[in-house]
């Protein structure tokens, strides 16, 4: 479980990229037959021709397979082992959904194609908008938002259009200081700026704080609930209520939809909009960053400033594409936004149906829970416990994911929470999320997701307590130096940002 | 498990959690689930109501194009390793995407003739947009001069965000298909933050990019701190170039044109149309704005035990460190589909892309020949065009696409219904791949004429003389 | 520099800066508090010779692996020199943090700023156990 006696031989070989390979010649295009006249010089004069072509490798394609899928095997994935990050909702991407997004009448159907020609894409996109505004409980929908930071930006520019639509300049944003790191960077790039509102001992907003920050220059409160402690507020209602006595929007973002979906609406909550990361709970996959794709819901008094187009439907039932929206912030994006993301996520709705998104809500909160209680009460094998600790931040329950602090093992094992994240990686799970959210110490924030089995978490729960085990009675050496089994050990990230070395040199 | 936990039962977790003033008592009025063959012929049916390129010859173009994209590359990124993990922030376990993500940098770098390229960013026109905060993030200019050839949604994702941080955006019109030069440099001072064209541009005409670029860098020196208002440094503006990744194997880059900044659509490069995402897009810079470049950045580096490995760098730029002091929100790239993108160039590879340009560059030349010949038919412009060309009609544009549909053609995008400028009435673009073969080419005229004499020379030009005020032709 | 060390002979801005008052100039940098919060600093781009410092207010930052962070001018001034060897060394910010990791040197424009300052203890009292 240590450092093997010889190197393994994924570790053994030796990293080449693709343009390394190959020689002069080689080759796996073949180019269509030319079956139109030569062209002289005037067709595209010296002066705009390029005199070198790009160095690109010249490969076959056996080459190009045996690399890629080489370079496949050095990779961890979902599908091969339990991925618990943290507001990042791993669960199982159904493969029905890589067969419906790859028939060709969705997969080759141009984004400029005639609205009478793509009746059923823009059925597909309607009926999402539908499913996704009942669920969130806000009935005004736009598809175009590219990922979950896009959706945010949506949300504080159409917070912004519609103070302007009554005249008022308002200047702030309001976030907690767990909120995730992509809130701040929205805003500033909506021409806002951030003012932080506190956490309370409970792990919710802090009222008082709240009160005291809310005022006529506040555009919008920016939450999620619940929130990256895993952690309901129960004082919503009185957040809404204090948000919208000063006349400012409640944003939501939708990262941790997975613990609510037909248990709770955020629309009911009193958010005036709301993004949705199909990527999360919807199971369009990761792709190992991206695509993504981040919708957003809105209510009434926001509706007519979403972003251009919108897909809508006449009265003889034909479907349509909308142009003509005078007050709407614009475009975010080229067309209508990934299609492709959309297709999956309708299947995916299609396939649980109202009943099924409330099971999988209920399932990964009883996961999280469940996982949570092994942790607390797995012996390490010395009487004491993994929660002596590694102990849980906040509260008693939690919803789909909950933050254990590392502070304890940090102090009495000398073991920080990268520490064992890495020696994890030598237990063949993917680590939680680390250092994350930053008003925790040594964080450890853990999202189990409803499509793991009991079994899983077992093991988990185990690998857990055999660390701090090891730890324990050998010393903390054994994890720093972690991990000793897969394809490269500890990179050294400070060299690389020192001295940034960002492309194959030629 | 609910012993475990200590709860009587599954409720219990959400009574105890969420106030009962904003449970949700009622079931979600959704269609029931369904099981999965069920779910599969709902999905194929929806799929038959769509016209495909698969349906219909398609000269569909204006920023996504019917690229063959090779088997290969379906199989790679359907593959459990690439399509399932996350973002890799546990590199260890991650080499195989993070060299990816390397290599791909490497690709965009070379395509693009720039030192320094990122791991990708959502699609083309919001990578324009990224482009421009950059550049108001450098020099602080209040304002963006932009061509009136880039692409119509690049020009208006860049107005939204740029009304977010109260930037001005100009833009200049075109000459004879191509950016006016004078007017440019005209609009170019001191105070320009960014001056951004498109290379092709939106009607296919290729740009004198060197010119435009050094004439954008004379104007601005020559006015610098002329208004006296800005606080622009010597040096401006930042010229940024959104560019067709396709016609680089031919067409000089931007790197070697003067350009700082180069974005684009990413789609061409192995990735299908998928209605308009998702794709990627693509950025690259002069090795000065390393520091301010958006998204993830792979960077080499070796592991304790000396091997080669790589992670993500630079990341105290990205959202999770910096927050609010950000260089853009992006936390999502599109790592799936850039690796379709650097396969594709691999796939390609150095003689494939210089062929393929010079397949496309043939057909276009031809296809625009051969449809000029057409009565009623003439060339918005005659510059040089490598792979879209831009076609006036002498007769409604809907209705001559409404014929030709009839005829299971696609002739190309109504150039005003995408634009809205009028000077684009009775436009229409065309794009060649080098899926349109020669002989589809001459399908195309051969329905394209009919269709245009037959809604009817006479009647339409004296119609449209008739609103802008010429003399009817006898 | 691996124990905490403050040095007697200079002035500390309770937000982790450091000033060494030399007659009319003041040469500043972050205390080895500071240097040990961020970890091993990758960059550091210091601000242009003439630039005017405010005290309080942030006029450059300093970048580890995993976190950027903003120096405060302890003092208002005038940037008058600036450690040009960071660029190629930014790692001496960590290693001698009061010495070659000095960031830039100014012009002092008040010096009854001074009096806000802490010295070495009062600094020490404030970072707590």
């Amino acid at each position: 479980m240590t450092a093997p006696a010889t190197e393994l031989p994924l570790q053994r070989e030796r990293a080449r990229t693709i343009f390394e390979k190959g020689a002069p010649g080689r080759r796996a295009f073949v180019c269509p037959e030319w079956d139109v006249p030569q062209v002289g010089a005037e067709a595209l004069p010296e002066r705009f021709r390029r005199k070198q072509p790009p160095r690109l490798p010249e490969v076959s394609e056996p080459e190009i397979v045996r690399h890629y899928v080489g370079l496949s095997k050095r990779n961890f994935d979902l599908d091969s082992g339990f991925y618990p990050l943290g507001s990042c909702t791993m669960k199982h991407n159904p493969r029905l959904h890589e067969r419906v997004a790859a028939l060709p009448g969705h997969a080759r159907l141009h984004p400029l194609q005639d609205p009478e020609k793509a009746q059923g894409a823009l059925e597909l996109m309607w009926n999402l908008q539908q499913a996704l505004a009942e669920i969130s409980g806000l009935s005004h929908v736009s598809l175009q938002p590219s990922a979950g930071s896009h959706g945010e930006l949506a949300g504080v520019l159409l917070t912004r259009a519609y103070h302007e639509s009554r005249g008022e300049r308002r200047h702030k944003v309001l976030a907690p200081d767990t909120s995730h790191g992509t809130n701040p960077a929205t805003v500033t790039m909506a021409g806002l700026e951030v003012v932080k509102v506190a956490t309370n001992p409970e792990g919710g907003v802090d009222l008082e704080d709240l009160r005291a920050k809310a005022d006529a220059d506040v555009a919008c409160l920016m939450l999620t609930n619940p929130n990256t402690l895993g952690l309901f507020d129960p004082n919503i209602a009185e957040i809404a209520a204090i948000v919208h006595g000063v006349g400012a929007t409640l944003y939501y973002d939708g990262a941790n939809l997975n613990a609510v979906m037909g248990l709770s609406r955020p629309g009911d909550m009193g958010f005036d909009i709301v993004h949705f990361n199909l990527h999360k709970s919807f199971t369009q996959p990761h792709g190992g960053g991206g695509p993504g794709s981040g919708p957003i819901a809105v209510s009434d008094r926001i509706a007519r400033f979403l972003p251009r187009p919108l897909v809508v439907r006449h009265e003889d039932g034909a479907f349509d594409l909308d142009f003509d929206r005078e007050q709407s912030i614009g475009r975010l994006r080229g067309f209508q936004g990934n299609y492709g993301c959309f297709v999956r996520s309708y299947a995916y709705i299609c396939s649980l149906g109202g009943d099924g998104l409330r099971d999988a809500s209920e399932t990964a909160v009883l996961n999280a829970n469940y996982l949570l209680a092994r942790l607390r009460e797995h012996d390490i094998g010395d009487g004491r416990s993994v929660s002596d600790f590694l102990p849980l931040a906040y509260g008693e329950l939690c919803l789909h994911e909950f933050v254990l602090s590392g502070g304890p093992m940090k102090k009495t094992l000398g073991l920080k929470t990268l520490d064992l994240a890495k020696r994890l990686l030598d237990h063949g799970f993917h680590p939680p999320t680390v250092y994350f959210p930053l008003l925790v110490e040594e964080a450890l924030m853990i999202e189990p997701t409803e499509t793991e089995t009991r079994e899983t978490l077992d093991a988990f729960a185990d690998a857990i307590a055999e660390i701090l085990r090891e730890a324990a009675e050998e010393g903390p050496e054994i994890a720093r130096n972690a991990p000793y089994t897969t394809p490269v050990r500890r990179l050294d990230e400070v060299g690389a940002a020192k001295n940034p070395v960002i492309r194959q040199a030629l | 498990m609910l012993e475990a936990i200590g709860v009587p039962s599954i409720e219990a977790l959400f009574e105890r959690q969420i106030p009962e003033g904003v449970r949700l008592r009622r079931p979600l009025e959704l269609p029931d689930g369904r099981p999965e063959q069920d779910v599969y012929a709902h999905l194929r049916e929806l799929a038959r109501k769509n016209v495909s390129a698969e349906d219909e010859l398609s000269f569909l173009g204006a920023g996504m194009y019917d690229h063959y994209v090779p088997a290969l590359i379906d199989m790679l990124m359907e593959r459990s390793e690439f399509l399932t993990p996350y973002t890799p922030y546990q590199p260890e376990i991650s080499q195989g995407g993070l060299q990816v993500m390397f290599e791909y940098q490497t690709a965009i770098s070379e395509l693009t003739a720039l030192p320094v390229a990122n791991a990708s960013v959502y699609e083309g026109p919001s990578a324009v947009a990224a482009a421009g905060y950059l550049a108001k993030l450098h020099n602080g200019g209040r304002r963006f001069v932009v061509s009136a050839g880039l692409h119509p949604h690049s020009i208006e994702t860049l107005r939204t965000q740029a009304h977010g941080y109260g930037m001005e955006v100009v833009e200049v019109p075109l000459g004879d298909g191509v950016t006016d030069p004078e007017a440019w440099a005209a609009a170019i001072d001191g105070d320009t933050s960014a001056a951004i064209f498109a290379q092709p541009n939106f009607y296919g005409a290729v740009e004198d990019a060197a010119a435009l670029s050094a004439a954008a860098k004379e104007a601005a020196k020559a006015s610098f701190g002329g208004d006296g208002a800005g606080f622009a440094r010597p040096g401006n503006p930042v010229l940024i170039a959104q560019v067709d990744p396709i016609t680089l194997g031919i067409l000089a880059p931007p790197g070697e044109c003067g350009v700082d900044v180069a974005v684009g659509e990413g789609q061409s490069l192995g990735n299908r149309l998928d209605f308009g995402g998702p794709s990627f897009g693509f950025f690259a810079a002069r090795e000065e704005y390393l520091r301010r470049m958006p998204g993830r950045i792979a960077g080499e580096t070796t592991d304790v035990d000396g091997r080669r490995g790589f992670v993500l760098t630079l990341q105290t730029r990205e959202q999770h460190i910096r927050r609010e002091k950000a260089t853009s929100n992006i936390c999502t790239a599109q790592a799936l589909n850039a690796l379709g993108g650097v396969v594709y160039l691999a796939w390609l590879g150095r003689r494939g892309i210089v062929e393929l340009g010079e397949l496309l560059l043939a057909r276009t030349r031809y296809a625009r020949e051969t449809l000029c010949a057409l009565d009623g038919v003439q060339a918005l412009h005659t510059q040089p065009v490598i792979r879209e060309f831009a076609l006036r009609l002498d007769a409604d544009v809907a209705e001559v696409r409404r014929r030709c549909a009839a005829q299971g053609v696609n002739p190309g995008v109504d150039l005003e219904k995408i634009t809205g400028r009028e000077e684009d009435r009775g436009g229409l673009l065309v794009a060649i791949t080098e899926q349109r073969s020669r002989a589809d080419i001459d399908r195309l005229a051969e329905v394209l004429g009919a269709a245009v004499a037959a809604v009817g020379r006479g009647k339409n030009t004296a119609q449209r003389a008739e609103s802008v005020g010429e003399a009817v032709p006898a | 520099m691996a124990e905490a060390n403050y040095p007697q002979d200079l002035l500390y801005h309770p937000e982790h800066d450091w000033a060494r008052i030399e007659g009319e100039t003041a040469t500043l940098g972050i205390t080895w508090y500071a240097q040990d919060a961020l970890g091993e600093v990758v960059f550091f781009d210091p601000p242009e010779i003439g630039t005017t410092l405010v005290k309080d207010e942030p006029y450059a930052e300093v970048e580890s692996v995993k976190a950027v962070s903003d120096v405060l001018a302890p003092l208002s001034g005038e940037i008058v020199e600036v450690n040009g060897d960071l660029a190629g060394d930014p790692g001496a910010i960590n290693e001698d943090p009061y010495g070659e990791g000095w960031l830039v040197k100014i012009r002092i424009a008040e010096s009854a700023e001074r009096e806000a300052l802490l010295d070495a203890e009062a600094y020490s009292a404030t970072l707590g156990g």
